[in-house]
């Protein structure tokens, strides 16, 4: 009987079978990379709000600090959203007459809420805590990045689990002094050491976490309960 | 499993049983007959770890449609990734003041049941009432909160109370019926014919209303009271034997000997929460000496029974019998000694008085369940003037509740009025008259003659289909209005949500018919108060404070000062005495029980109480105290009786009778019998003077023989999606006014035909080991290592048990090493201990077996601080319930001897092991240990290969077969608590100790420190700064539990609760399965009772 397969066949075989490790393994990377991709974690994508709100200019531009908005920071696991009357605090007085605003001025008038777009959404199994973060010297920025910056706000941070562990694992990376938590230009080199030369966030972190006493929190009930 | 080997398998009879019995030695425990018996089929049912079936999906899920759903799913998956990450944020207009979003709040509240208030703190979570707490603070709580006010949240959110205002079916306005009622009321001169029926008031400003509003504008309106659960035997008792009408409350805490006719004192009644833990106050195990004694006589098997040291099982008529037996034995001037009763009885009786009668005056306490006759409460009250308890252990109030004693007898009036035609117009609030009316009253028929009907209740049930009108009530969560409690405190119920389905409860419907129209229930309730405040009797308290100030100060509180009644000076009226005496000699004459003239008893449910509570899941799925028995009432009767009456106590399926189903057919249960939450019992037709009722039959160990015990509240046409079909049936149809509570003449036939009762009992073997271990006051000052020694198994009768480790000598001794340093148990080098040296926090929890009376509170309260899904009965016969704490029943003693029975409880939530078996086997680490020692259950890792609950000696892991969380229903997502994630299919889950409240009291206590250290500018010292304080953490079950048996804490804190109790009373502590070295961080103490040694025949107490 006649051989049913050529010689050739068995390297053809053998590239079929490299192939099919090959494709699958870039497969699979290109599914890990796709999932980091600020696609998939719908990082620097800036939705349009019901009003351009700006925090580059309320923070940069007037100095208004986080927490005259978000006041719950320090207190509570969730950052609030403000209400329209925090809005109408000033601009009740100032730009009253502002087309751009007249979805704050209805909302107030009719009592009906502004609905804003999710930016940063975290899984429902995910508890984070806004208050224990700021408290602990976990500056703003670590996270959100340069809000003061953004005309429209994005998320910076992927908010994969990867990216909490990673300062969770190593928190002087982030650790900044307490008073400097809200500040969202500082930089480690503002601040001396004792010996006089300029900080940097590793000599900073380093003697913050020592000072603070941080722990490094890594147990599954941290986040997830 | 064929139907050959089925009928091989030995089958369960009585000559098994005793056999089994007498053939082994020393302290059995068992928890079913199937069990004792140990047939074959029980044998196999153990060995699994999820029931047969249990992986299977209940719908027939065809090929084609799952791979359609698959594609559908897959194409949904690739479709993800493109939307924008979704969902609104909205705010407020203006943020309400002092509200925190994602900070919960708690409102002191009251709950009321049957007229009475138990005082509660409800937690707001952004508005949303979503878990129940006990107020501390207030008489009939004490912090403790029974299954009701737990699952009061689900029923609040129940969907099916959206039924609207309605006139014959059409919508209708509040205004269009605040009109009618007027012309109606104007049309009836001074509102003659105009009947109003409620259910027991205690309200202090609704009965103003009623009283001072309404019936003095329309002063001929007739008011009835109808309460299907309550009896005013009691009160009315209390006028004969003190000449007043009167209410009774004790100081358990001060009675050192308590006896009991047929009162569940631990598990009914509107202040048992309050007894319980007085009574667990007297059952301390450090101070053993002091220890509370307690007697029992009762007519089925209840909470107190099981508790108490001595329990005698008595047919409920006979309890007026052995109380006057008891009398006699005291000497009570006039009593003769009654004839009948067994021998065993009147033993009983004699040592039993001579206890009491030894005692110290004042220090002992009688107590008579309402349901008894009249008689009995004289008797018990002469016995307690007799032992001088009259002002020490039991004094005397005015009835707390408006007509006293009218309660059980005035239905029959308006029935009449209405058969006559007196009735033009009849308005009932939330009773429910038509399903709850006694069956001899022909409730229905004169009701549909009644010209205008009106009906103002939660749900749209079987009273408001009959009606013209029908108005929702707002619920106790949503509403103003307030309540007393059994000792006469008042409360003001605060609403913690705006009304979900209607915005008005009845005080603004009265307030509407009044003179002062439009004011809201928050204004009527303010102003009686205010009125209240400012009468003359309130001198005193104006002087101190302004009435704002009051006021805001009562609502935090959460009860008024000044509002408890006074205690009353009494005196036994002696020929009130003589009479009853002269009334019960010649009324009884004594007839001994028999099968063709048994005796049924009449209870209110644990779960759905009289029917209110029908619809609600979580308390139709808690498994009953004693019977394990979920969603079904049944007939309740002793092995004896079962036997007498021809009734199988195997359950198993018979293949035979494949055919034969009461209701819900057997077949839809699959073909497998008896196995886990399983079981085939046979139903039997009860038959009272012409009227009949098919019920399952359950065999309760201890129950009386010749007496039968049915449940009330079941069988409901109209309770809601939930409760209606198939849940139980109707034993209101078997109940006259007349005799309400007990009747003779009951005829009881098996009808050859089964039914399956989703039952948890059996099917969490623990395979023989000593899991309970209990001992006397005695036994342990003979021997105070008792519970070690038991530990280290000298008992064993299980051939199943500890064959891979047999337990030696030594064992326990090397157990203990953790805490004193000896040689670890095991061969392989320590590695538990030195990974985790605990520094910080060390979580562990203590049950205490001697104080637990089962109450099952702590069940549902873990069911709603965790989101656990209620899952249906046929999820629960297939062993899938869902509770992450159950409480495990055994019973010990000769089941044939209803008075040798002994019950126990035993709590059983995830052990937390330091050695966990289940952190081993989980292939993607989805359960692992923390830093402080808990074993993490991480849901999102999970992929459900359920390695871990396989691999659980504890059986308390819970496995998501199916999608039973509930997304599809809005209101059903409030219910859920923010701070637990809801768990999805195919996700193992389990007890976390409430690590969601760990973590918030670590977050607290971290901040707390920081801030402090920054504030004193210096380095932070955690040990120090960041200490959370012993009782800041307060896991869901501990927080319910009213005998206060659950104790959570810090091992590593010297001071804490925990490491104090567990040092005091070292050897009384136990873990289960501790030969597994599995270490749990959940352990137990000892039960330990306090029996009389004169009574105690069988005698092997452990010394």
């Amino acid at each position: 009987m006649a051989q049913v397969f050529p010689r050739y066949a068995n390297v053809l075989t053998w590239i079929v079978i490299g192939g099919v490790v090959l494709g699958a393994s870039t497969l699979g990377v290109a599914a890990m990379v796709f999932a980091r991709t600020p696609y998939a974690t719908h990082t620097q994508i800036a939705l349009s709000q019901p009003i351009q709100f700006s925090h580059a200019h309320h923070v940069s531009g007037l100095g208004i600090d986080c927490r005259y908005c978000h006041t719950s920071v320090e207190e509570s696991g969730y950052a609030n959203i403000p209400p329209t009357k925090t809005c109408m605090n000033c601009h009740s007085q100032i730009w009253v007459g502002s087309k751009m605003l007249e979805p704050v001025r209805e909302s107030y008038r009719t009592g009906k809420s502004l609905e804003w777009n999710k930016i940063h959404r975290l899984s429902d199994f995910v508890y984070f805590d806004h208050s224990i973060h700021v408290t602990k010297g976990i500056g703003c920025v670590s996270c959100h990045g340069r809000v003061d910056q953004m005309q429209a706000v994005y998320q910076n941070g992927t908010l994969l689990m990867e990216w909490c562990l990673e300062c969770h694992r190593a928190p002087e990376r982030h650790l900044r002094p307490r008073d400097q938590v809200f500040n969202m230009g500082f930089q480690p080199k503002d601040l001396n050491q004792a010996d006089g030369s300029p900080h940097t966030q590793a000599t900073l972190g380093a003697e913050l976490r020592k000072k603070y006493d941080i722990r490094s929190l890594i147990e599954c009930s941290t986040c997830h309960r | 499993m064929s139907s050959m080997n089925m009928k091989e398998k030995p089958v369960m009879d009585l000559e098994s049983v005793l056999n089994k019995l007498e053939s082994s030695e020393g302290k059995q425990y068992w928890r079913s007959l199937d069990e004792l018996a140990q047939g074959e089929g029980f044998q196999e049912m153990i060995q699994r770890e999820f029931p047969r079936q249990a992986s299977e999906w209940t719908d027939p899920v065809t090929r084609r449609r799952f791979l359609t759903l698959m594609s559908a799913s897959l194409a949904l998956a690739g479709l993800s990734g493109c939307r924008p990450p979704g969902g609104k944020i909205v705010p407020n207009i203006k943020d309400p003041d002092g509200v925190t979003p994602g900070r919960s709040m708690f409102f002191a509240t009251a709950m009321p049941l049957a007229g009475y208030g138990t005082g509660l703190l409800a937690e707001s979570n952004q508005g949303r009432p979503t878990k129940i707490e006990g107020n501390i603070d207030h008489p009939s709580s004490l912090g403790a909160t029974d299954v009701f006010a737990q699952a009061s949240v689900l029923g609040l959110y129940d969907p099916d109370r959206e039924a609207g205002l309605t006139y014959l079916g059409k919508p209708k306005s509040w205004d269009d019926l605040v009109a009618n009622l007027k012309a109606e009321l104007t049309k009836l001169p001074k509102g003659k014919g105009f009947y109003l029926l409620t259910e027991t008031i205690t309200s202090p400003s609704l009965v103003h209303q009623l009283e001072n509003e309404l019936l003095k504008d329309y002063p001929e309106i007739t008011w009835v009271q109808h309460e299907p659960a309550a009896s005013d035997n009691g009160i009315t008792g209390l006028a004969k034997a003190f000449g007043t009408p009167l209410q009774h409350i004790y100081q358990v805490k001060s009675a050192d000997v308590i006896l009991s006719f047929d009162a569940d004192l631990l598990g009914r009644g509107p202040a048992h929460l309050r007894y319980t833990r007085e009574f667990s106050s007297r059952r301390d195990l450090e101070k053993l000496e002091s220890m509370t004694r307690l007697y029992v006589a009762e007519s089925t098997l209840t909470n107190t029974g099981v508790k108490a040291d001595h329990r005698l099982a008595l047919r409920a008529m006979e309890i007026e019998r052995m109380a006057f037996l008891v009398a006699f034995h005291l000497k009570i001037e006039g009593v003769a000694k009654p004839k009948g009763l067994s021998a065993e009885a009147h033993l009983w009786a004699e040592v039993v008085a001579d206890d009491l009668s030894t005692k110290g005056k004042g220090t002992t306490l009688v107590i008579a369940g309402d349901e008894q006759p009249e008689s009995v409460h004289v008797i018990v009250a002469a016995i307690n003037d007799k032992l001088g308890n009259i002002g020490k252990t039991v004094s005397y109030i005015d009835p707390v509740h408006v007509k006293p004693g009218e309660r059980s007898k005035s239905l029959r009036g308006l029935v009449d009025d209405m058969n006559s035609g007196k009735v033009k117009a009849l308005f009932i609030l939330n009773a429910n008259p038509v399903y709850t009316a006694g069956a001899d009253l022909g409730f229905k028929a004169a009701f549909e003659k009644v010209p205008q009907r009106y009906r103002m209740g939660l749900f749209h049930d079987e009273t408001s289909r009959l009606c013209h009108w029908h108005i929702p009530d707002s619920h106790f969560l949503e509403s103003w209005g307030d309540v007393r409690a059994f000792d006469g405190t008042a409360t003001v119920i605060q609403p913690l949500i705006a009304p979900l389905y209607f915005g008005h409860n009845f005080q603004e419907l009265l307030g509407g018919l009044s003179s002062k129209p439009n004011r809201d229930a928050s204004a009527i309730v303010k102003d009686f108060w205010k009125n209240w405040y400012e009468s003359p009797a309130q001198t005193a308290l104006r002087s101190t404070v302004p009435f704002e100030k009051f006021f805001r100060r009562s609502l935090h509180d959460g009860l008024i000062e000044g509002t408890r009644a006074l205690t009353k000076v009494v005196k036994l009226q002696v020929e009130a005495v003589t009479a009853a005496i002269k009334k019960f000699e010649s009324s009884s004459e004594w007839k001994e029980g028999s099968k063709d003239n048994l005796e049924i008893t009449f209870r209110p449910d644990e779960s759905v109480f009289d029917g209110r509570f029908a619809n609600n899941g979580w308390l139709l799925e808690m498994p009953k105290s004693t019977t394990k028995i979920t969603w079904d009432n049944a007939a309740i009767m002793s092995y004896k009786t079962a036997l007498d009456l021809g009734v199988s106590l195997n359950t198993e399926k018979r293949p035979e009778l494949e055919d034969g189903v009461y209701r819900s057919p057997a077949s839809s249960y699959g073909y497998t019998g008896g196995e886990h939450g399983r079981a085939y019992v046979d139903t039997i037709k009860l038959s009272i003077q012409g009227r009949d009722l098919v019920l399952p039959v359950w065999v309760v160990p201890g129950h009386p023989d010749n007496t039968i015990n049915v449940q009330l509240g079941y069988g409901r046409e109209r309770a809601g999606k939930v409760g209606t079909r198939d849940v139980g049936a109707d034993v209101y149809k078997l109940r006259t006014s007349s005799e309400p509570w007990n009747a003779l003449g009951l005829k009881a036939v098996t009808t050859g035909k089964q039914h399956v009762l989703a039952c948890t009992q059996s099917h969490h073997y623990m395979e023989g080991r000593h899991l309970v271990r209990s001992g006397t006051v005695a036994g342990t000052k003979e021997n105070p290592k008792w519970v070690e020694a038991m530990g280290s198994g000298g008992e064993e009768h299980d051939e199943h048990a500890g064959h891979d480790h047999k337990p030696g000598e030594h064992k326990h001794e090397e157990h203990k090493h953790e805490e004193h340093g000896k040689t670890p148990l095991s061969l392989l080098p320590e590695v538990v201990s030195e990974k985790y040296a605990y520094k910080q926090h060390k979580w562990g929890m203590i049950i205490n077996l001697t104080t637990c009376t089962g109450c099952t509170a702590c069940v549902v309260a873990c069911q709603a601080e965790n989101n656990i899904p209620v899952v249906g009965k046929m999820e629960v016969t297939r062993g899938r319930e869902m509770h992450w704490i159950r409480i495990d029943r055994y019973f010990e003693g000769n089941p044939l001897k209803a008075n040798s029975l002994k019950a126990h409880y035993q709590p059983i939530p995830c052990q937390q092991c330091e050695n966990a078996p289940c952190e081993q086997v989980c292939p993607v680490a989805a359960t692992v240990h923390s830093y402080d020692g808990l074993n993490d259950m991480v849901y999102n890792r999970c992929v459900g290969t359920r390695y871990c609950s396989n691999n659980c000696p504890y059986k308390v892991r819970r496995f998501n077969f199916l999608q039973y969380t509930d997304y599809a229903s809005v209101s059903m997502k409030m219910v859920n608590n923010p701070d637990v994630t809801v768990r999805s299919r195919g996700v193992m889950e389990k007890c976390t100790y409430c690590v969601q409240r760990i973590r918030a009291a670590e977050i607290e206590a971290e901040k707390r420190g920081k801030l402090k250290a920054e504030r004193e500018n210096r380095a932070l010292d955690r040990s120090k700064d960041c200490q959370i304080q012993d009782g800041e953490i307060v896991t869901a079950c501990q927080a319910a539990c009213p005998a206060g048996a659950i104790v959570f804490g810090d091992l590593v804190d010297p001071n804490s609760k925990i490491a104090k109790l567990q040092k005091k009373v070292a050897n009384m502590n136990y873990s289960i399965l501790e030969e597994l070295n599995t270490r749990p961080r959940t352990t137990y103490l000892a039960e330990v009772r306090n029996p009389n040694p004169k009574l105690e025949t069988t005698g092997k107490g452990h010394g």
